[in-house]
């Protein structure tokens, strides 16, 4: 166990040199320690260590500031959870675990670290980031009458990326580390150790753990996981030049997503690409005006086959996640009476993901992302070139673009929002939702250039709305697939009674929702339209620090 | 949490060399181990090569201005800590005695704390009958008394059985085994022979008498750690391993396996001993629906009852 606080130290060349692999301390540490103790090698203790990082694709526990490492031994492996300055968490001792093909963070073996992780990951699976290797020497520090008061830790490690990264390199071994571990009732010596390390030249703090030092040797990074806005969009960049930012940017996901499609390691893959393929259309549709005449006809219609493609697979993912959920509110049917239902999910699932993956490796979708992206770079380079624009009298800046989509997006969902009654059909809460997702990529796409503060704000309002418009769609759509489902199944001969009337029931539970939801449709869409939300949205309009001009320009 | 004291009214007949060694084989099994040198000769803290030396003494310890989780130093072996011994520790009976009259279960109370922290605990006591040798008692679970064979000894084994049978409420588990055994004696292995016929519960493995074991002295370190392989840490090892399976029953096994019941309430650490499948020590315990009495300490109780009432088997 290392003592808290006394972290560890990296050493760099000029001291690891000569090592002598009978102490595995480099001279000059044995040297400094010398002066207060005598160095005894424990070859007993000395190991070799083992050690796997994990994470999700999206670097989930990361970004929650954990670290999930498998530690390998003879005797068995440990899952260890800590945060990323190296303080334990939790740990379970785990066997056969992971398995050969990444594993789904619910799959791990019960336990405190399964516990912590599930909360965070989902359903995404749990993918090998980093592989650690080497050996840990280990010597006892004594004092005079021959007690051992702390020990050294020196750990001489080699990284290995197992999906190296573009640029990336696949192997890469560690400055050398050194760590001390006091010994109960012994504060003092420890702390001497320590003071005698950190006076070495050449002997510096460890600022990372073995995974942030791997990482970095690695050149791997967690921002290499594109998500969120484009920070170097700004206000004065010609609005050609944004946009084709923005659209690289969605199609630089599409393809980070496909190879987990392909290979089907989650679902969360397929829905990342989707998103990508909904904001691909919705900027090619709103921000035409800057895109090149012919090209947002055809690549509009493109993007539209891939995401129809994508549909039937996500569709039934969804109900598979959501599966044990239904089948828990089933009140007159028990939860075993929708196996067959679920069986049946999974047969239909595989083969429209066969159809998927088929079009996915086929040359339409390959010649699609290579001709958009020539397209879109063409578009980035010709409109930041000097000159570009000049038929207009001033080029179409970012900032003004975004204003004007912004506000049209705004105004479109509140015409058609007041147009909705209690008696308007259900395809008009559709619609009004797809407006609602349009003006959220708008401000999702020019989030840099917007205030912060004003932004939260109109984006709190528009997920409420979204909120409610998606269960009512999600209801209603479900409702029909299961009448579909249950007619497929009917067809094929595998729809025992029971399963068809719990399929019933659920139906009856998503009419209830359904009915809740279009209930708080009112409420939620006078919040957001309301002069309040309209006004929430003239003070984002208006430009960071215009919030006092734009209430002035509202009050009159 | 399981407490081994090693105990003998005599001096000299291989407690600490006993409590060290099977403190060392504990922890060299992997459970979690702290060992209370409370003789102020700190014999066996001077072997763990650990100044005998408590911060504010014994006294500090007694009165609580200290806990004795401040007071443990790890040694040189993993899962293994000590508590070291203090010459003040010779005054400890007049530290017991200060705070109520006849204060038995001080000990007891002051290792309480330390009960997730450790699995076993051995406490190397001074030798005489004492109010020190009395907490002890009360806090152990087993008693491991080492044993001369000689007549005299054996007549201390009487007294001490004597005067342990004496207590009120629970009891440790006393256990002799031989110490210092000299097989060219000819009334060594006479009385080996003979008490081993006529007494049941004595331990098999007896420790000879061996010249590598007063080694530990200048070796610093158990001799099971230093000559594993030797005559000596092989009696030690098998000592241990006899030891090491007597039934001591912990509350907190009871609660863990959702042994509830009823009665398992704030008097369920007091009357610990009287688990399911373990030997009572209770002799005047009823249950609390009235079944019958357990007088008789040494009795197997049947029942899950906290208060032992079970039929003996």
């Amino acid at each position: 166990m290392i003592t808290p606080a006394l972290r560890g130290f990296v050493l760099d060349a000029s001291v690891e040199d000569g090592v002598d692999p009978a102490q595995d301390v480099p001279p000059a540490v044995l040297t400094a320690l010398s002066q207060a103790f005598t160095s005894v090698p424990d070859r007993g203790a000395a190991r070799t260590r083992r050690c796997l990082f994990l994470d999700t694709f999206d670097w989930r526990l990361y970004r929650a500031g954990l670290v999930l490492e498998l530690e390998q031994a003879r005797g068995g492996s440990r899952l260890l959870l800590s945060k990323a300055d190296g303080t334990p968490q939790a740990d379970q001792a785990v066997t056969g675990w992971p398995p050969r093909r990444p594993g789904l963070a619910w799959d791990m073996p019960a336990g405190p670290v399964r516990d912590r992780v599930v909360v965070l990951a989902g359903p995404r699976a749990l993918l090998p980031v980093v592989k650690a290797a080497g050996t840990v020497g280990v010597t006892r520090l004594v004092n005079t009458d021959g007690k051992t008061v702390a020990r050294l830790y020196a750990e001489n490690l080699s990284v290995t990326s197992p999906a190296p990264s573009a640029g990336g390199t696949t192997t890469a071994v560690l400055p050398f580390r050194l760590s001390v571990a006091g010994v109960r009732g012994y504060p003092g010596p420890a702390r001497k150790v320590v003071g005698l390390l950190a006076a070495l030249p050449g002997v510096t703090h460890a600022s990372q753990g073995v995974f942030a030092a791997g990482l970095a040797a690695l050149g791997r990074h967690p921002a290499e996981h594109i998500s969120g806005p484009d920070a170097e969009l700004t206000a004065d960049m010609p609005a050609a030049t944004a946009v084709a930012r923005l659209l690289l940017r969605q199609l630089d996901t599409l393809e980070q997503n496909v190879d987990g499609v392909l290979r089907d390691i989650d679902t969360e893959f397929l829905h990342d690409l989707r998103v990508a393929v909904r904001r691909t259309r919705s900027a090619i549709k709103l921000l035409a005006e800057v895109l090149p005449e012919d090209v947002a006809a055809h690549y509009g219609a493109e993007f539209k086959w891939l995401g129809d493609l994508t549909t039937p697979t996500r569709d039934l993912d969804v109900h598979l996640l959501g599966f044990d959920a239904t089948a828990g509110q089933l009140r007159a049917a028990a939860p075993a009476d929708l196996e067959p239902f679920r069986l049946f999910l999974h047969h239909r699932r595989a083969r429209e993901f066969r159809r998927l993956a088929a079009a996915l490796r086929g040359p339409r979708f390959r010649a699609l992302a290579q001709d958009w992206r020539k397209v879109l770079l063409e578009l980035r380079d010709a409109s930041a070139r000097p000159g570009a624009g000049r038929r207009r009298r001033r080029p179409l800046a970012a900032a003004a673009l975004a204003t004007a989509t912004t506000g049209k997006a705004f105004r479109r969902i509140v015409s058609q929002g007041r147009a909705i009654t209690a008696e308007s059909a259900p395809e008009s809460l559709h619609n009004l939702r797809k407006r609602a997702k349009e003006l959220r990529y708008l401000l999702e796409f020019f989030a840099p250039l917007h205030d912060p503060h004003a932004y939260r704000k109109v984006v709190g309002d528009l997920k409420s709305l979204q909120d409610c418009l998606g269960d009512f769609q999600d209801s209603q759509v479900q409702r029909e697939e299961l009448q579909a489902l249950a007619a497929q199944m009917l067809a094929a001969g595998a729809a025992p009674a029971a399963t068809l009337l719990a399929m019933g029931e659920i139906a009856a539970n998503l009419i209830d929702s359904q009915a809740a939801a279009r209930d708080d449709f009112a409420r939620r869409f006078a919040r957001f339209a309301g002069p309040a939300g309209q006004q929430r949205v003239a003070v984002l309009l208006a430009g960071p620090g215009q919030d006092k001009a734009a209430q002035e320009k509202t009050a009159e | 949490m399981k407490i081994y004291a090693t105990y003998n009214i005599k001096g000299g007949v291989g407690k600490t060399t006993a409590a060290v060694n099977l403190a060392y084989l504990s922890a060299a099994a992997g459970r979690r181990t702290l060992l209370w040198d409370l003789d102020p000769q700190g014999a066996a803290s001077f072997i763990f090569r650990i100044k005998p030396r408590v911060k504010g003494g014994g006294k500090a310890l007694i009165r609580g201005t200290r806990t004795l989780d401040d007071a443990i130093k790890g040694t040189d072996f993993d899962d293994l800590d000590l508590v070291p011994a203090d010459f003040t520790y010779r005054n400890m009976d007049l530290l017991l005695g200060g705070a109520e009259k006849k204060a038995v279960r001080q000990l007891a109370q002051l290792l309480e704390p330390l009960g997730a922290d450790y699995d076993h605990v051995f406490l190397d006591c001074p030798p005489s009958i004492s109010l020190v040798s009395e907490n002890v008692i009360h806090a152990a679970d087993v008693l491991l008394v080492p044993l001369i064979p000689t007549t005299l000894s054996v007549r201390t084994l009487d007294q001490l059985t004597e005067f342990v049978g004496g207590f009120d409420g629970r009891r440790p588990d006393v256990r002799a085994f031989f110490s210092m055994v000299d097989r060219r004696k000819k009334l060594h292995v006479q009385i080996t022979q003979d008490l081993r016929a006529e007494r049941a519960g004595l331990i098999a493995s007896a420790i000879p008498s061996l010249s590598l074991i007063e080694r530990m002295s200048t070796e610093r370190a158990p001799v099971t750690a230093f000559a594993p392989r030797s005559v000596a840490a092989r009696a030690y090892q098998d000592l241990w391993s006899e030891i090491s399976r007597i039934p001591v029953l912990d509350i907190r096994d009871i609660l863990m396996a959702g042994g509830g019941g009823h009665g398992y309430g704030e008097n369920a650490h007091r009357n610990r001993r009287r688990g399911p499948g373990y030997r009572c020590r209770g002799t005047r315990h009823q249950d609390q629906e009235g079944h019958g009495q357990c007088r008789a300490a040494g009795n197997w109780c049947a029942d899950r009852a906290p208060a032992c009432a079970g039929p003996a088997r």
